[in-house]
């Protein structure tokens, strides 16, 4: 993981190398601005991967916020198991997450087959007003995603999907 | 997947002992519920107070439940925890449930 680069916290005197603008600058102590976690395409591997992401931010986050990081996350990456990965059974998916003043920057990438188009269309709520044997028990997760989400955007290139995504918070970092 | 049901006040509450109704337990809750409601009941009323985070396939797999239950059987929740209000009310799925307010219900409690 990179942030292993800083295993300990950094005092304030030591964020000489940041952007020297001091309204601008990050300069919560010690507090590791990246997350990069990569782990088994299975449900129970993305489980631990949304609470080590959730851990590592969950200071600088209402519990709405964490509540909304969590579930992005699991379903981005539970698409991943079941769609990307779903024929080949394993695979890696890899999370990085950026915090900067905006929120959170995130990307999600894999190496199974590409993302169907129709997945990035307007978000679209399967109809809940039918009779109850007709009632939807899919087609919520990229509604979520995509609800929940700013400046999404999809690449493919060699191979891999990257998926790439916004998550606004209310408060500054720092 | 930790479920317990007791008959209450001519209904079933059942109660789910979990954090977590997600993908890694979608199926199994849906197996386990399947096989809780082959007790008779007109009423089945889930408490998800112990439920801190629901997802999609959690969502799909309380649908799949509440179809397989029958057009004469109602299937009510209660003890929503502020993540899993969240996500019956983005996708529209608190108008297909009966969502009770209060923690727990108190109609089935004082006759308990």
């Amino acid at each position: 993981m990179l942030a292993e680069s800083s295993p300990m916290p950094r005092p304030r005197a030591a964020a000489e190398t940041e952007t020297p603008d001091p309204g601008r600058a990050d300069r919560r102590p010690g507090a590791p601005q990246i997350f990069v976690h990569s782990c088994n395409a299975d449900p129970l591997a993305v489980r631990d991967a949304l609470a080590a992401a959730v851990a590592r931010f969950v200071d600088q986050l209402s519990r709405e916020e964490a509540g909304t990081l969590e579930l992005v996350l699991a379903e981005v990456m539970n698409n991943i198991v079941e769609h990307s990965y779903g024929e080949r059974h394993e695979g890696t998916i890899t999370l990085s997450i950026v915090r900067d003043r905006r929120g959170l920057s995130c990307s999600v990438s894999d190496d199974g087959v590409p993302l169907p188009p129709i997945c990035l269309d307007e978000p679209r709520l399967p109809s809940t007003d039918v009779a109850r044997e007709h009632l939807p028990e899919g087609g919520f997760g990229w509604f979520l995603i995509r609800d929940m989400t700013r400046d999404l955007g999809y690449h493919r290139e060699n191979g891999r999907n990257l998926l790439a995504f916004r998550l606004p918070l209310a408060a500054p970092a720092g | 997947m930790n479920l317990t049901a007791e008959a209450r006040d001519g209904a079933l509450l059942v109660r789910v002992g979990e954090s977590r109704i997600d993908a890694a337990v979608a199926i199994r809750f849906k197996e386990m519920m399947r096989d809780i409601l082959k007790e008779p009941a007109p009423r089945v009323v889930l408490d998800l107070s112990r439920v801190e985070f629901l997802d999609s396939s959690g969502l799909g797999a309380l649908v799949a439940v509440m179809k397989a239950m029958g057009d004469g059987r109602r299937l009510e929740l209660m003890g929503l925890t502020p993540n899993v209000e969240k996500v019956f009310r983005l996708t529209r799925m608190d108008s297909v449930f009966v969502i009770h307010p209060d923690l727990p219900g108190k109609e089935l409690r004082h006759v308990g």
